[in-house]
Formats: C-alpha cells, sequence, structure tokens
C-alpha cells in the first residue's frame, strides 16, 4: 500500500532529525524512542482499576463525552476527568515531562505524536490488552505515526477529514474548490482555523492550483513553496474577520453570521445542524487535510489500570460508533460499521467506515509534523517552529 | 554585642518576660522576626520567578521536541528586535493599554467626583455597590455578554438597525476590545480616583472661591493637582491589566487583535517555545517598569 510505504519514511526521516547532531548519520537510524524499553503492562488488574478510582485524560473537544463515559465509570469505577485541547500543541506542552504524573493519556493527533514519542513523554502500550484490536482497518493498526520499530506508543481510535463548512443561504450552490476561502468577493465571509497547520490547508490548494510550485506534500514545503503559501495566506487574511481558536467559537460564528464560510471539523457541522442552523459541508475537489487520532499513555501515567481499561472500551463497536456520530469521524474498527447503521441508517457508508473504500481515504492528507528532512532525504524543508512565527506573521 | 543573661537576676514572672525582655534589649530582633516570613517568601515567590523568567529567556528549544536547550544566546531578543510583526504587536499593546486607561480616566473622573464631592451618603453607597458589583460576575461571562452585544446579529446591530440607521459590524474587531477593555477595568480606575478626590480639603475650595476662583478655575487648579496621584494610580490597574490580558482579545478581538499577552499565550500553548515567550513576557516586565517609575514621580503610590 502505498500509504504505509510512505508514512515509514516519514519515520525514518523523524529518526533522523530527532538525532540531529550526532557525527554517524547512519548510526542514529537505529535510535529508539527514550521509553522503548519500558516494559508495557502484561494484563489489566480491574481490582487494582478499581483502587486507582481515577482516569485523567487530555483530549479534543467532543471526545469525552457522558453519552458513554457514565456506562465506563459504572462499569469500572474509573472516574474521568477530562482536560479539552484547543490544538495538538497544547496537548504536547500539557504532556510534557510524561504527563507529570497527573495526566494519564491523550488522545493525540499524527502532527502531535511523534513529538510526544520523541521526547519520551509516551510509553509503549500492548495492543493485546485491547481486544477490538484485531478488528481494526489494516493501516490504523500500525500507522507510522504511533508505531516504531513494531512498538506500539498509542492505540488508534479515529481518523477523518477537515471539510469545507458552508452557510447554504449564502452559497446556495455547494462550493466545489477551495478558492472560494480564498475568494475576494468573499470578503468578510470567510474563517479559517487559528492554527499553524492551517498552513497546510493553503498548501494543499496551491497544490492543485499552481501545479508550477511543485507541492507533492503540504508538510513538506521548500523555502519557495512555503514563501508563496504564506504570501496566499497574507492575503486570505483581508477576508477574515476572526480566526476560529476552538470549535465552540466557529460554531456561534455560524450562528450569529460572523462567519459564512471556512475549513470546519465536521464536529461543528453535526452540532450547528443540531441547532438548525443553515449550514452544510463538502470535501472540495482538490482534496482536504485530515487526522488520525490515538489514545497515547503518559510516561508517569498515575493510573495505568484505568487507562488500559478506558483504551479497551473505546475501542469496542459500540463506543466507536457513538464517537463517531457525535464527532462526524471514522471509526478504525470494523465492526463499528453495524452499529453505526444501527444508530443511523447510512452513516457507516456516509463516514466510508468500511475498509475498502481507499479512494476516500487517500484523499485525505493526514496531519503531521513538519520537519527539516524532506521525503527524498533533502534538508530544504520548512521545520515546524518556522510555521508558528509564520503563522503570527500572518494573523497579524 | 553577646548579652550573658546568666549571671543577671532573672525577672521575677516567668519565661514570657523574659522572653520579652530579649526584644527591649535587641530592639532589632522584633522588626527581623515580623518581616523574615513575608520577605523570604516575597523573594521566593516574585523575585525568583522573575530571575527565572529572565534566565529562560536566554535559553531556546529544540525545534522538534520541543524541549529546552539550556544553551546561552540572545536569539530570542534578536528575533523580538529583528521581526517587524514584533513591533507591530507591541505597538499595538501599548496603544490599546494607552487608550483604555485615557478613556477609563475621562469616565471615571466626573462619576468619582459625583460620588465624592455630591451625592448624598445613601446615593454614595449605592454608587459602590453598582461600580463593584460586576466584578461579582465572572470575567468570562462578562466577555461572553459582551460577544452577544457586538457579534453581526447582536444586540448592538439590532438596535441601530430598529431605528434606521446602518449596522456598526465591530463585532471582532480591534474597536469592540477597547471598548470591552474599557467597561472591564472601569472600576479599578473609579475607586483610587474616588479616594483621592474624598481627600481634597473642603477647606482648600473655599480658600480658592474666597480669593475670586470660579468653578472651573477651582477645579483646574485646585482639584484637578490635588486628585491626580489616584488617577495615576487607577490608571497602574487599567494600564497594566490590558498589557497582560490575552483572553479578551481571543474572544473579542478579530484578525489582526492579537496583543502580547497572545503572542506569549501562543509561544507557550501552542509552540511550546517557553523561552522565546519569556524573553517576549521581559517586553511588558520593562514597559511596566518605566511606567512605574513615571507613576512614582507624579506621587500615584501615596494615593494607594
Amino acid at each position: 500500500m502505498k500509504m504505509r510505504l510512505f508514512c515509514g519514511l516519514a519515520v525514518f526521516a523523524v529518526t533522523l532529525t530527532a538525532c540531529g547532531g550526532n557525527a554517524n548519520p547512519t548510526a542514529t537510524t537505529q535510535q529508539q524512542p527514550p521509553t522503548a524499553t519500558m516494559k508495557p503492562l502484561d494484563k489489566i488488574d480491574p481490582a487494582a482499576a478499581k483502587s486507582e478510582g481515577q482516569l485523567n485524560l487530555i483530549a479534543w473537544e467532543g471526545y469525552v463525552d457522558d453519552s458513554w463515559v457514565k456506562t465506563f465509570t459504572a462499569n469500572t469505577g474509573c472516574q474521568v476527568h477530562a482536560q479539552y485541547a484547543g490544538s495538538s500543541d497544547q496537548m504536547v506542552s500539557l504532556m510534557a515531562n510524561g504527563g507529570g504524573g497527573q495526566w494519564d493519556m491523550v488522545s493525540a493527533s499524527g502532527d502531535a505524536d511523534l513529538r510526544l514519542i520523541y521526547s519520551g513523554d509516551v510509553r509503549p502500550m500492548n495492543e493485546k490488552l485491547i481486544p477490538d484490536y484485531q478488528y481494526f482497518q489494516t493501516y490504523f493498526k500500525n500507522p507510522g505515526y504511533n508505531t516504531i520499530s513494531g512498538i506500539h506508543y498509542g492505540i488508534s481510535l479515529q481518523w477523518g477529514p477537515n471539510v469545507l463548512l458552508y452557510n447554504t443561504k449564502k452559497f446556495k450552490i455547494a462550493p466545489t474548490s477551495w478558492s472560494a476561502v480564498y475568494d475576494p468577493a468573499n470578503k468578510g465571509l470567510v474563517t479559517a482555523y487559528d492554527y499553524p497547520i492551517t498552513i497546510a490547508d493553503a498548501a494543499l490548494y496551491l497544490s492543485k492550483s499552481q501545479p508550477k510550485l511543485g507541492i507533492k506534500d503540504p508538510y513538506e514545503l521548500t523555502k519557495a513553496q512555503f514563501d508563496a503559501t504564506v504570501q496566499l495566506l497574507t492575503q486570505q487574511r483581508q477576508l477574515i474577520n476572526k480566526y476560529w481558536p476552538d470549535a465552540s467559537t466557529e460554531i456561534s460564528m455560524f450562528q450569529n453570521g460572523d462567519a459564512q464560510i471556512g475549513a470546519a471539523w465536521p464536529y461543528q457541522t453535526i452540532q450547528l445542524l443540531a441547532a438548525s442552523a443553515p449550514v452544510a459541508d463538502t470535501i472540495p475537489s482538490e482534496g482536504v487535510t485530515g487526522w488520525g487520532d490515538t489514545w497515547m499513555l503518559a510516561t508517569k501515567a498515575p493510573h495505568p489500570n484505568c487507562a488500559y481499561l478506558w483504551t479497551a472500551y473505546v475501542s469496542t463497536p459500540h463506543v466507536q460508533a457513538l464517537q463517531a456520530l457525535f464527532f462526524g469521524e471514522t471509526p478504525v474498527n470494523t465492526k463499528a460499521c453495524g452499529e453505526m447503521e444501527a444508530q443511523s441508517a447510512g452513516s457507516c457508508r456516509q463516514y466510508h467506515a468500511n475498509e475498502t473504500d481507499a479512494s476516500y481515504f487517500n484523499t485525505i492528507k493526514f496531519w503531521k509534523t513538519p520537519i527539516t528532512t524532506c521525503d527524498d532525504g533533502s534538508q530544504n524543508c520548512i521545520p515546524y517552529d518556522q510555521w508558528v512565527s509564520a503563522w503570527t506573521t500572518i494573523k497579524g | 554585642m553577646v548579652v550573658d543573661t546568666s549571671k543577671r537576676p532573672r525577672p521575677k514572672g516567668g519565661g514570657a518576660v523574659a522572653f520579652q525582655s530579649i526584644f527591649w534589649r535587641l530592639p532589632w530582633l522584633r522588626p527581623i522576626l515580623l518581616l523574615t516570613p513575608p520577605l523570604a517568601w516575597f523573594v521566593a515567590v516574585y523575585f525568583a520567578s522573575l530571575v527565572l523568567l529572565l534566565v529562560t529567556a536566554f535559553w531556546t528549544t529544540n525545534t522538534f521536541t520541543t524541549q529546552i536547550v539550556q544553551v546561552w544566546n540572545t536569539n530570542n531578543f534578536q528575533r523580538i528586535l529583528d521581526e517587524p510583526i514584533y513591533h507591530t504587536i507591541i505597538g499595538r499593546t501599548l496603544t490599546m493599554a494607552a487608550a483604555v486607561t485615557v478613556t477609563d480616566a475621562v469616565l471615571a473622573f466626573p462619576f468619582a467626583y459625583f460620588m465624592a464631592r455630591i451625592a448624598s451618603r445613601r446615593v454614595q453607597t449605592l454608587l459602590f455597590a453598582a461600580v463593584l458589583l460586576p466584578l461579582w460576575a465572572s470575567y468570562l461571562a462578562r466577555l461572553y455578554a459582551w460577544i452577544l452585544i457586538l457579534n453581526h446579529n447582536g444586540l448592538l446591530n439590532w438596535s441601530l438597525q430598529s431605528i434606521g440607521l446602518p449596522p456598526a459590524n465591530i463585532g471582532y474587531t480591534n474597536i469592540a476590545m477597547w471598548i470591552v477593555f474599557s467597561y472591564i477595568w472601569l472600576p479599578f480606575m473609579i475607586i483610587p480616583t474616588y479616594a483621592a478626590l474624598e481627600r481634597v480639603p473642603e477647606s482648600l475650595l473655599e480658600a480658592a472661591a474666597d480669593l475670586g476662583a470660579r468653578r472651573w478655575r477651582t477645579l483646574v487648579d485646585v482639584v484637578l493637582p490635588l486628585a491626580l496621584p489616584g488617577v495615576v494610580a487607577g490608571s497602574i490597574f487599567t494600564f497594566a491589566l490590558t498589557l497582560g490580558d490575552f483572553i479578551t482579545p481571543i474572544l473579542i478581538g478579530g484578525a489582526g487583535s492579537s496583543l502580547l499577552g497572545n503572542v506569549v499565550f501562543d509561544n507557550v500553548g501552542i509552540a511550546s517555545n517557553i523561552p522565546f515567550a519569556a524573553a517576549l513576557a521581559m517586553v511588558p516586565v520593562a514597559i511596566m517598569a518605566i511606567y512605574l517609575l513615571i507613576a512614582q514621580r507624579l506621587g500615584a503610590f501615596e494615593a494607594l
């Protein structure tokens, strides 16, 4: 599978950078993350979980909802405390120092995973303790962003696209291209995610609209490609009244007429539709960026048994389907398809939860951390810290 | 000097008196014992954290793992000096803090004057409660209330349109931010101004009247100079609070509303670049140090 090869290369490249400064580059590829030798649990002890009694999670908004947390607490005795994070980087900083002995798990996206793994903040997990693991879509059993040299630094959860959300009263015909959010005719109507990874959305659009730039991967940009992308976003800034810092703000902006079109997570669409707002979302012809999320275990997790019970619980078809429909994303457990159909007819196909549908999967460019080493091994790509400072400049 | 107490006759009344006599013989001991705990706390909490901040500003991070690398350099400060965006943001923050301070001073002075010198006791108490009332509600609740007022379909635009005027559309702009900051920090300006105005002796006003000064002349030459330390004391609050705030810009501000606090927040929360955030945080510390120096010259600390 093309995608897997690609991710293997990315991991190889990351390993190189993570060990940058070593005089012998060939030796560095052998270097393992700091926690690679930590032995994971070999069995879950429900009695120990009862005495732990707690589970402290860092999660995306909408990932720890009462509709499935209550049953978990009733069954296991683990009281769940969730801290919602607005961005991957916030997750990385909350998880600093192995979670600080406070946090147990984080629902990290692909752009945070490798940073968490290589700074030793998360530890290997034993996939054999997750009964539903065997039913996972093949790619999500060992995706390059959470599995290194066969060691799992977390268990895949869900994946999905960053869609184009629009007001159906303002845009009677569905936009087919991301060009709508860069069109000066839409001045004052546009919004975008207030986060450096938004640069990848613009790069993805440029990879199709300006093929001369030669952008192949929106997370691997040379100086010229990066500058062109930043320039596009600087022009777009004139069209934007407000960038959205979190999902609830974007929801309120669409409800109050402060934004009519912009990138969003399917979660916002679902919440807005539930509030009867005139909105719809679409996957434009250029394709979309997306995320693959993983529950990762903090190196200093104080409640490991509760953490494993939680991971096993959220991997079951029923909870996978609940969360998928609640957030608007695709479960990794193939058995969830039937559950989704039972909860909402037609939803399995709508979210492409059946494994064979690779054509959809391939339209998504999954979030990953931009690093200096490009896919071809050259050192010309713009690393993430420059994305962050460029983003400050773009916002102004 | 070592005092040998063993050879002296023991005072009657037991240990407590002996204990007190030590303080009597060594007069410097009592203040030292009294001051050591708060002083130690002050040094440990305030001073040490500032020093840590300054030290961190000279370090750097591994851009991939975002862990702090303790290599001494001045790159962070160089970056603030070199990149025009940080000049823009520092300038915007200073302008906002100054605009909010001036607005609050202009609004607070007549209000405080009325409260201190014209209103009856009863009205004074009522006004005091009215000024302090908003402080009892959560800061976030008040911000969200303003979003409801200022947004596109909000109360402001609705009111304007229902009387036939064009909509203002100031939601998510710097003007919205200025209004909300001015509202939120107003009590912090009114109270010190009120305190200063209340302390202006009635006799001075009578003397001014006896010497033939009219109301305006008295206000400008007698009341204002005496109340100025109070206004400056209030401005320390409004200026410093605006300088450090990052929640109002996130919720009320739009594109191009980032203040220094936001860039610090982004660099800690988003980029995990704590050394650069520390360098940025030194900017408001430096600005406030200069501001406090000027305020002290104007006698603000006597009005606090």
